[in-house]
């Protein structure tokens, strides 16, 4: 029978989240997972106030985190809204840096299916590496899962050769069990990525819901041989908290998922975090936020 | 739900896990400290608040079974150390302890609760040297029960009238306590606290291979200020047990260990008047079904059998797993148990640490030799275990039965053996076709069928969708040949009263 | 010419029938004058054994029925024992008792089925806790009936000494085998009469005559008796008995009461027939405070 759809409990996922917590990262293997976890960032800037400058400097900083700190990677992508694509896509030059962009009437998807898909387009249109689209919550809650397929489907499609990030937005799902469901109709329905949160509605990210989505994931990946990745976003902005996020995606999903192929942070402050750390690591000192750029 | 997916299959770059170059991910190691550590070279036996040499002059060694280097050296209490420690615990119970108001009795429950609190990482750091449990579990969860345990009856000290509804209770006297070597410090205090609280005075006998963490309360109930002989400890082997439950002036044996030595210790009192408590063997049923929240329930699984080396009365050593989702589940069990850290026990990132003592490995490797040879398929990790010490690899056992005998005996170790099974009715009758009636596990997302299990499995404590729960006001305890008696919550009063008739 | 006497044969109760023991051995009893009475089946072991068969096919069933139908069947009892209270007097005063005595003893017994009748749908709220654990579950434990119990009932007082051991047992949902009097059957296995016609299934209560002498030994070392109740005052028998209960982890308990106390009836006496069992579930944090996904 077909292990895609089974309950969850609430109680045993918090349990299994503090054991996650109890690893102790020392030493190389922190160092490892922390560079790590920079790759996997997607710097992000989703503000009504954006202007082009604004893109401009943070996608510097996306390609030189900290270029007085040795061996420190690039992030994996930043993130914008549709009209600031071309100017990220520009900035980023040849660095290898993805685009990433919202689309679909971000962040609430409250329009109709034309508007998304022209929205998506644009975004596409103009260089976007990666959509991140946000599924109809409502009509999900409503029961009309397969609007919610159709649309993920018809987004997949407008996509071309983007990656398609699909954000079930978890802080309105209410239940583990709706997002472990929400989760499967996304990758049932084309998602190459599931995220977790738009980062405009609390809680965002946590690790219960990434938990959940992450065991949705490897269960569709028994059942299909088909691997999808993960984004949780929003709310993730400290080092050991994305060293507990690694422990667990490695725990859960194995060392295949390591990479920022498969995994993604979503996160605007999380980077400093982690710069503060591998400062310490290389000064033998406590670091101070002084010496790393905020852009 | 179901729908159906429009999605372009064909546009789906198709990745496989082989493709993908595998980061590997190894934790470092993440010793606790032992700085701040003080383990005497000798101890002596705690009796009338002072500690004393035996009148044996004997003393055996106890080991760090992770790496066999000796910790310290304890001293063997004879019939007649036994006898003077008897002797102080009487004249305790007569001159001080059932004379003094019951709030004052209390007032000492809860300094030496605080106590534990206060040192609970040294106790933490000793009771994983001496017994090979991770750390992580002593300072998780030994430790801090063991605290709240002394918390929790604390209170009830003064409150003991209204636990009994229409009758009075009153202490029996003496008690003598013999506790196993698998949460050492939990165990006594699962033992001193419900004794201390009702007025009993207490003589404490600590497993051989285990007597440390009990000499540290030892020395912690001095500081306390408890009066002189309320707690004695007493160190040594079997003989010094039997001495303890052959004394005529002991009037309640409480004792937690295995199923052989409690039917011993159960004809070694009749006809005394002694009152008893005994908290026996165990091989409870974990029982899967098809609609549980299935990752969950692979975590209750191993939390069922890898907790604590699987050196648990409690251990849901049965798997059983309803035949519809067997595959899946045995699959997310072995992929979940390539995640468990097994060595170093002073790791913070163990899971799973060292077997208690060589006695006890013997005997889980002639299980698992056993089970092979009886046709189980075996299955084990492919972790390397570390050279030196007692280890032994999580194991399961697949395509067993009610037939073999590593299903029907107490292996005391990690070793989980798997049966699958059809219906409710067939799974209930197996479940229950054991002499033993600890404890059981039911997984099922359905609310009626949890009641309806629990009422029909014949076992004390019944874990619904959790495993190996443990809480001071949670009575634990067996049916059948898993003992009697309950420990913990207000049924663990129970068995240190009387009432006045 | 007056009408002949039609004696009763006195036999066992097992099961919900009345066999004959299948020893085919009995013993004389007599009254109080000295006179032969009767002529008792004298149980043997394997009657015992049959008894603990059907007993064990009965608890199913009787430790399922709800708390209230228990509660009525057991309150059936009194009224089937009331009716017939003349028959128990005579039996009673066979035995040397007076009048007095044997009419208090009648109405006492019927007072106890009336007493424990009320106790089957109340002690679970007397002894059943709900925990306060500190973990996000929830936690509650019940008493619940222990299986088969052997009960060697008082040798005294062969009708209230009987029911005063064996009601709290049956009213927890246990079913036993008893072995009535050695001395004065008559009552105790008129009562199996009374039992057999208040809605009390087969097996729950079987009544046995015989020696306790023959027959404590096996009461003990049966091992698929859960416990046992002896509420005779033989210090060698409840020595060997406690002994042998160790072979199975029997809970034994000795009773020496004076059945004509009130506290001889209470609840506790169940209590001490039951096992407690807990049960834990997860508690769901979503939607209070501070937990939300």
């Amino acid at each position: 029978m077909s292990m895609l759809h089974h309950p969850v409990d609430q109680t045993g996922v918090e349990e299994r989240i503090a054991r996650f917590n109890t690893r102790s990262i020392k030493k190389e293997s922190k160092l490892q997972g922390l560079r790590l976890a920079l790759s996997m960032i997607d710097l992000t800037t989703l503000e009504g106030k954006d202007t082009a400058g604004k893109v401009r400097q943070m996608c510097y900083k996306a390609m030189h985190l900290a270029d007085d700190l040795p061996d420190i990677p690039q992030v994996a992508a930043v993130c914008v809204y549709p009209n600031h694509v071309k100017t990220a896509k520009i900035a980023l030059g040849e660095s290898g840096i993805k685009v990433a962009s919202v689309a679909t009437a971000f962040p609430s998807g409250n329009s109709s299916r034309k508007i998304k898909l022209e929205d998506t387009k644009m975004a596409v249109g103009q260089g976007a590496d990666e959509i991140d689209m946000v599924i109809s919550r409502g009509a999900f809650l409503a029961g009309d899962v397969q609007f919610v397929s159709d649309e993920i489907a018809a987004i997949k499609d407008a996509c071309g050769e983007a990656r398609l990030k699909v954000i079930l937005e978890t802080g309105e799902l209410s239940t583990l069990d709706n997002i472990r469901r929400a989760s499967v109709l996304a990758m049932q329905s084309g998602a190459d990525f599931i995220k977790t949160s738009t980062g405009k509605i609390q809680p965002a990210a946590t690790m219960p819901v990434t938990l959940v989505m992450l065991e949705a994931i490897r269960d569709y990946y028994d059942e299909t041989g088909i691997m999808i990745g993960m984004k949780p976003a929003g709310g993730i902005s400290t080092a050991k908290s994305a060293l507990q996020y690694l422990v667990m995606l490695y725990e859960t999903l194995g060392p295949e998922w390591m990479s920022n192929e498969w995994f993604r942070f979503g996160a605007s402050s999380l980077a400093n975090d982690i710069l503060l750390q591998l400062g310490k690591e290389k000064m033998g000192v406590y670091y101070s936020p002084d010496y790393i750029s905020k852009d | 739900m179901s729908i159906q997916s429009k999605k372009s299959t064909d546009k789906k770059v198709k990745a496989t896990k082989k493709s993908i170059p595998a980061f590997e991910w190894k934790y470092a190691p993440a010793p606790e400290s032992t700085d701040h550590i003080d383990i005497k070279p000798q101890y002596e036996l705690f009796i009338g608040g002072k500690f004393v040499k035996p009148a044996t002059s004997e003393y055996f060694e106890t080991t760090n079974p992770a790496n066999n280097k000796v910790l310290s050296s304890i001293a063997k209490a004879g019939a007649s150390d036994v006898d003077k420690a008897v002797k102080a615990a009487r004249k305790a119970y007569a001159q001080s302890w059932q004379k003094m108001p019951a709030r004052e009795r209390g007032k000492y429950l809860y300094r030496i609760a605080r106590l534990i609190q206060e040192r609970a990482r040294e106790f933490a750091v000793i009771e994983t040297l001496d017994g090979g449990k991770p750390i992580r579990e002593s300072r998780d969860i030994d430790i801090p029960l063991a605290a709240n345990h002394f918390f929790y009856y604390a209170g009830w000290a003064d409150k003991l009238p209204y636990a009994f509804p229409n009758r009075k209770p009153m202490p029996l006297g003496v008690a003598g306590q013999i506790i196993p070597w698998n949460f050492p410090l939990l165990m006594a205090a699962w033992k001193i606290a419900p004794a201390l609280a009702t007025g009993n005075t207490v003589v404490l006998k600590p497993a051989e291979t285990t007597p440390l963490t009990a000499l540290k309360l030892a020395e912690l109930i001095q500081e306390a200020g408890l009066p002189e002989g309320v707690v004695n400890v007493v160190t040594g082997f079997g003989d010094t047990g039997a001495a303890l439950v052959n004394h005529a002036s002991v009037d309640k044996i409480a004792f937690t260990g295995s199923t052989p030595v409690g039917k011993y210790i159960q004809k070694a009192i009749a006809g005394t008047g002694k009152k008893v408590t005994l908290e026996l063997g165990g091989k409870a049923a974990n029982i899967i079904f098809d609609d549980a929240p299935i990752d969950q329930a692979v975590e209750g699984i191993v939390n069922g059998i890898f907790f604590n080396q699987g050196h648990v009365c409690c251990a849901g050593s049965r798997l059983f797993v309803q035949e519809n989702i067997a595959s899946t589940v045995i699959a997310k069990l072995k992929r979940r148990m390539k995640t468990l850290v097994v060595g170093d026990p002073m790791d913070k990132n163990t899971d799973i640490g060292a077997i208690n003592s060589a006695a006890q490995l013997k005997k889980i490797q002639h299980y698992i030799q056993l089970g092979q040879q009886e046709g189980a398929e075996i299955y084990q990790t492919d972790q390397a275990l570390p050279d030196k010490g007692l280890f032994c690899k999580p194991t399961l056992f697949l395509g067993t039965s009610q037939s073999h005998r590593i299903v029907q005996e107490e292996i005391f170790g990690p070793v989980l053996t798997i049966q699958t099974f059809r219906t409710i009715e067939e799974v209930i009758e197996k479940a229950n076709n054991i002499p033993y009636g600890l404890s059981a596990g039911v997984w099922t997302d359905k609310g009626s069928k949890i009641f309806n299990l629990s009422n029909r499995l014949r076992a004390g404590v019944v874990w619904a969708n959790t495993y190996n729960k443990f809480d001071p006001a949670s009575p634990f305890g067996g049916y059948k040949e898993s003992g009697f008696g309950r420990e913990g919550g207000l049924h663990g009063l129970y068995p240190y009263v009387q009432f006045e008739h | 010419m007056s009408a002949t006497e039609i004696r009763k044969t006195y036999k066992l109760f097992i099961g919900g029938q009345f066999p004959r023991t299948e020893s085919g051995r009995y013993y004389k009893v007599s009254n109080a004058k000295n006179e032969v009475i009767a002529n008792m089946c004298l149980a043997s072991r394997k009657d015992f054994r049959n008894a603990v068969v059907a007993a064990r096919k009965a608890f199913e069933s009787w430790s399922t029925k709800s708390a209230f139908n228990r509660s009525q069947i057991l309150y059936r009892m009194a009224e089937m024992l009331e009716g017939r209270k003349a028959q128990f007097v005579d039996e009673l005063m066979q035995t040397g008792m007076s009048k007095t005595m044997a009419e208090k003893e009648v109405r006492l017994s019927v007072d106890r089925m009336v007493y424990y009748s009320g106790w089957c749908d109340k002690y679970h709220q007397l002894f059943g806790t709900v925990n306060p654990v500190s973990s996000s579950h929830f936690n509650f434990s019940m008493p619940e009936a222990m299986g088969v119990i052997g009960v060697i009932a008082p040798e005294s007082h062969p009708l209230l000494g009987l029911v005063s051991v064996v009601l709290p047992l049956i009213a927890g949902g246990n079913t036993v085998v008893v072995l009535a009097s050695e001395k004065h059957p008559l009552c105790s296995i008129s009562l199996a009469e009374v039992l057999a016609t208040s809605d009390l299934s087969g097996g729950v209560v079987n009544i046995l005559t015989g020696k306790s002498q023959e027959l404590h030994t096996h009461f003990a070392s049966h091992m698929d008796v859960n416990a046992i109740l002896y509420a005779r005052a033989d210090a060698k028998e409840k020595k060997t008995m406690a002994e042998l209960s160790a072979l199975n982890v029997k809970r034994s308990f000795f009773y020496e009461r004076d059945w004509y106390r009130a506290d001889a009836e209470n609840p506790y006496d169940i209590l001490d027939f039951q096992e407690i069992k807990t049960t834990w579930h997860p508690i769901e944090q979503i939607g209070t405070s501070g937990a939300k996904y």
